[in-house]
């Protein structure tokens, strides 16, 4: 048949390389959820974000050392708060980072992205002097590492499914968030006429904040997904700015559903071809369609059109 | 005619920069940092061309490593052509290839290496690979008027790219290694001490050049559209100017200066790696553009200098503190000074500087006609 | 082809749509050689839509804008202004970071490409045309202040100073006395006059004292279509005018 694969094979094949771009892409959904909610507020990219994200993994790694030393009895139980912790703290740290910085530069979108920049540099370092240079890894309770056996060839790992659900419920928690809710309709107003919402009496200093830190705090989110695909290391983050950039921007700035759409058809590209080559040449290939299409197209692929 | 004050004092500056780069620093510092300092220098071609693009067209690319990088290649590939005689490899099972490619199991010298047997096609490439690739890239996204952080992001994304690809394609490029054991430029060793040195003076000659040329560039009525564009955009537009052309103009200047560094450091240091392609180098060059001052070249320059020297003198001793310092000192300069050391230079010396100028060349000034 | 009448711009079943929004629809209109005309109505009626589409920065859905010979839906916005036609924006839009002489020579129509521009030399003719704009615009004795120390009447005069220099056959004048003192108004209303004695003048404005002063003939436009056109006389006694614009 195909490349010498039966068709079985096949199916075999796309299906656990879809499922293990799925969690790919709760990564890249939940890191671009982050990122375009901070990017549609102020207009600037936060280079930092990928260290949310590490700060995120870091906590969850802290999390199952504690649990698997004092508290074992609930070791199988420890993914789940260490979610909400890894929330909390980057959240925090994000809101910190508002307020010590970001709001000094709201007008100045290019220095932002270079200021931004050098908090991702302490932030590494601050890494390296409490973790250590090395790679470390989160030791799963053993229901999670178990997998669901579709057919002889074809098994789903348990933690991926947690980890797809787990980004499906915090996807629709922002939806309903930012389109439902009464802060979220300020949030909206701010973005649009940042003057104009201060005149109604909409407290714009602490909407940016809170924008920020629920930003940054999904982007920790994210980094507890992330320690089940990749191990924890400071300088991990670096490399997911550039492919979290091009899902937000390939998906159209605005558009929700437009992040979501492109998450996947980025993560599964990447996934499937993956089998086929090399991962560099996949990423490769991925990310240089997406850069040509963004060049043709800037305003992203699901974008609508607005006068300027 | 006379010149006027700024021209003066611009001559001055300039010829104080030679001066310092030319006889003191050769005259005081033993030749180990003095390669230091010709390394760092291949680092300022990058900064003045930032100083063009960043500064006066106000378009930040964070991909400078690119041009950097795709320079150094092509200088790399000639030199690793020169090492790599049948008789040098001959051992082999292929002789006469780079050794990567023979550990690669490649047989044959793939096409886009042959033009680099030729020393003249390899210096013109140098500048005119990066220039080209500028060009493109440049004439898709101004075209469609993206700008500002998007096209910042955009650059970064294909420097990241242009890594992956060098690492993963090892039998072509040398994977994480890079091109390494560069021995001769056409018959001549580049490893010797002497050769070092000459390889100085060249690199501080050709930054000179090439500083000369861009001075000339701002000071002609192109510098001053691109500052008008970047502040009103749309009133240059509707003046009767192609914007567009203008900012590939500036962006591809940008990419050239950085070739020729790139190919320059590849020749002082013997070696060219993924490490200096990436998004970390580029955006470590805007540093020192930032420090040093967007808007001056001397600042750029000087900025350079300063930043790799803190950095060698400081890792050598506490590399945890550094790179705290490295992330604070980008942070404050870009929060509290953003016009870099320069800005402070004009705030608060040049006004003695002028009236010391004044007085000093005030007997040497012909008469008013 | 030659226009018939003598008009030297001639706006043809003109459209525009954002979002399926119908912001101009058929509009039809013709302004003749040495006429200044002004573009009148309320707010949201599609006044710098017009001025937008004429100067191609925004594209038409539809129908035609014929200048001097050229259709002008089909070219780029520089093209458009090497053809003669020159706009100036309704905020001030010169160039702060430079001064008043460095403003004016940008706009001066030589050197234009990436090359010439570098190029670019200073000669006699060009300093003496700038001094001679300078002096028209009121701005003689400010060519070395930088253009962010004028006022903002002063900005406004620099801007229609710009587009002075580069000899339009069609000047386009989005707002030109908004935010102006009641005596920058009248010697902007002369400088008008003095101006338009070899070319054709687009306006918009809202001050109808102004408007008064200065127009040829007067055209009102609302929700992107046109409500009346004729002189201010006949425009002014117009019940559908009184009714959506002037009455209030």
């Amino acid at each position: 048949m195909l490349w010498g694969y039966s068709f079985s094979d096949l199916t075999s094949i796309f299906v656990m390389q879809s499922f293990a771009g799925l969690i790919l892409f709760s990564v890249f959904l939940l890191m671009a959820l982050g990122l375009a909610i901070v990017f549609g507020q102020m207009g600037v990219i936060n280079m930092a974000h990928g260290e949310f994200m590490i700060l995120g993994a870091y906590t969850t790694y802290v999390c199952s050392q504690v649990f698997s030393r004092w508290i074992p009895t609930l070791f199988g139980a420890y993914f789940f708060i260490a979610v909400i912790l890894a929330f909390i703290v980057a959240g925090a740290v994000g809101m910190l980072l508002e307020w010590g910085l970001i709001r000094f530069l709201y007008r100045r979108p290019l220095d932002t992205l270079l200021a931004t920049w050098g908090v991702s540099l302490m932030l590494q370092q601050l890494f390296r002097s409490v973790f250590g240079a090395r790679e470390v890894g989160v030791q799963l309770p053993d229901w999670m590492m178990g997998s669901f056996n579709l057919n002889e060839t074809t098994q789903i790992p348990v933690n991926g499914v947690i980890v797809v659900g787990l980004t499906f419920f915090i996807t629709l928690g922002i939806y309903a968030l930012l389109l439902k809710s009464r802060w979220g309709c300020q949030v909206r107003a701010v973005m649009q006429n940042r003057s104009m919402a201060g005149a109604v009496g909409i407290n714009t200093e602490w909407i940016d904040r809170l924008t920020f830190g629920l930003g940054c705090g999904v982007a920790g989110v994210a980094g507890a997904a992330f320690t089940m695909i990749g191990s924890t290391s400071p300088t991990a983050g670096q490399q997911y700015i550039v492919d979290t950039f091009l899902v937000v921007a390939f998906g159209g700035t605005q558009s929700l559903g437009g992040t979501i759409a492109s998450a996947f058809s980025i993560s599964q590209a990447r996934s499937i071809l993956e089998f086929f080559l090399s991962g560099s040449m996949a990423q490769v290939i991925v990310l240089l369609t997406v850069i040509g299409i963004l060049m043709l197209r800037p305003q992203g692929l699901f974008s609508m059109k607005v006068r300027r | 005619m006379s010149l006027s004050i700024q021209k003066r004092k611009d001559i001055i500056f300039f010829s104080i920069l030679a001066c310092f780069l030319l006889v003191v620093l050769p005259g005081g510092l033993e030749p180990f940092r003095l390669n230091l300092v010709g390394k760092y220098l291949t680092y300022a071609f990058v900064t003045i061309g930032l100083v063009v693009c960043w500064g006066d067209a106000g378009i930040l690319s964070l991909g400078q490593g690119i041009f950097f990088g795709l320079g150094g290649y092509c200088m790399a590939m000639f030199l690793k052509l020169q090492a790599s005689t049948v008789e040098a490899t001959k051992n082999q099972s292929t002789p006469g290839i780079p050794d990567f490619m023979d550990w690669n199991q490649i047989t044959a010298l793939p096409w886009f290496w042959k033009p680099f047997h030729s020393l003249p096609f390899s210096l013109i490439a140098v500048m005119a690979v990066p220039a080209a690739l500028a060009a493109l890239i440049g004439f898709a996204m101004f075209r469609r008027q993206v700008g500002g952080t998007y096209f910042a992001i955009i650059t970064q994304a294909i420097a990241s790219v242009l890594t992956i690809l060098i690492i993963g394609q090892q039998g072509y490029t040398g994977g994480v290694n890079g091109i390494t054991d560069l021995r001769t430029l056409d018959g001549w060793d580049i490893r010797t001490d002497h050769a070092k040195l000459v390889l100085y003076y060249i690199g501080v000659v050709l930054l000179l050049a090439c500083m000369l040329f861009v001075w000339f560039v701002r000071s002609s009525k192109l510098g001053r559209i691109l500052h008008a564009m970047r502040d009103q955009e749309n009133r240059v537009r509707f003046s009767g100017y192609n914007v567009v052309n203008f900012k590939i103009f500036a962006f591809t200047l940008s990419a050239a200066m950085a070739g020729i560094g790139g190919a320059l450091f590849t020749l002082e240091v013997g070696f060219m790696s993924p490490t200096f392609v990436g998004i970390v180098p580029s955006i470590d060059m805007v540093i020192y553009c930032a420090v040093g001052g967007r808007n001056s070249l001397l600042g750029a320059v000087y900025g350079t200098l300063l930043v790799n020297w803190a950095r060698t003198s400081f890792s050598e001793s506490m590399p945890e503190i550094w790179t705290f310092a490295m992330g604070a000192l980008f942070i404050g300069v870009v929060l509290f000074l953003p016009g870099g050391l320069s800005s402070l230079y004009q705030n608060y010396l040049d006004r003695y500087m002028t009236r010391l100028v004044a007085a000093l060349t005030a007997r040497f000034k012909p008469a008013r006609v | 082809m030659p226009l018939d009448d003598g008009s030297l711009l001639e706006v043809k079943d003109l459209s525009v749509s954002f979002d399926g929004f119908q912001v101009i629809n058929d509009l039809s209109f013709n302004v003749g050689k040495e006429e200044i005309r002004v573009i009148i109505g309320p707010n949201g009626a599609g006044k710098t839509t017009v001025l937008d589409l004429i100067c191609g920065r925004t594209k038409a859905t539809g129908g035609s804008i014929r200048f001097a010979g050229k259709e002008l839906t089909r070219l780029k916005e520089y093209d458009i202004v090497r053809a003669g036609v020159g706009r100036k924006f309704q905020t001030p839009s010169v160039y702060e970071d430079l001064n008043v002489f460095e403003n004016l020579e940008i706009s001066y129509p030589h050197g234009r490409s990436v090359f010439e521009s570098l190029l670019f030399r200073r000669s006699a003719a060009v300093i003496e045309r700038i001094h001679e704009v300078a002096e028209m615009i009121f701005l003689q004795d400010q060519l070395d202040r930088k253009a962010s120390e004028l006022s903002h009447g002063q900005k406004q005069w620099l801007e229609i100073g710009m587009l002075l220099i580069q000899d339009p056959a069609l000047l386009m004048l989005d707002e030109p006395v908004a935010g102006m003192t009641v005596s920058e108004r009248r010697r902007t209303a002369d400088l008008l006059q003095s101006i338009t004695k070899s070319r054709s003048v687009l306006v918009i404005e809202h001050d109808m004292g102004f408007v008064e002063q200065i127009a040829h003939k007067v055209t009102v436009l609302h929700r992107g279509q046109i409500l009346s056109e004729g002189s201010m006389e006949s425009v002014k006694n117009d019940p559908k005018v009184v009714e959506v614009y002037l009455g209030h």
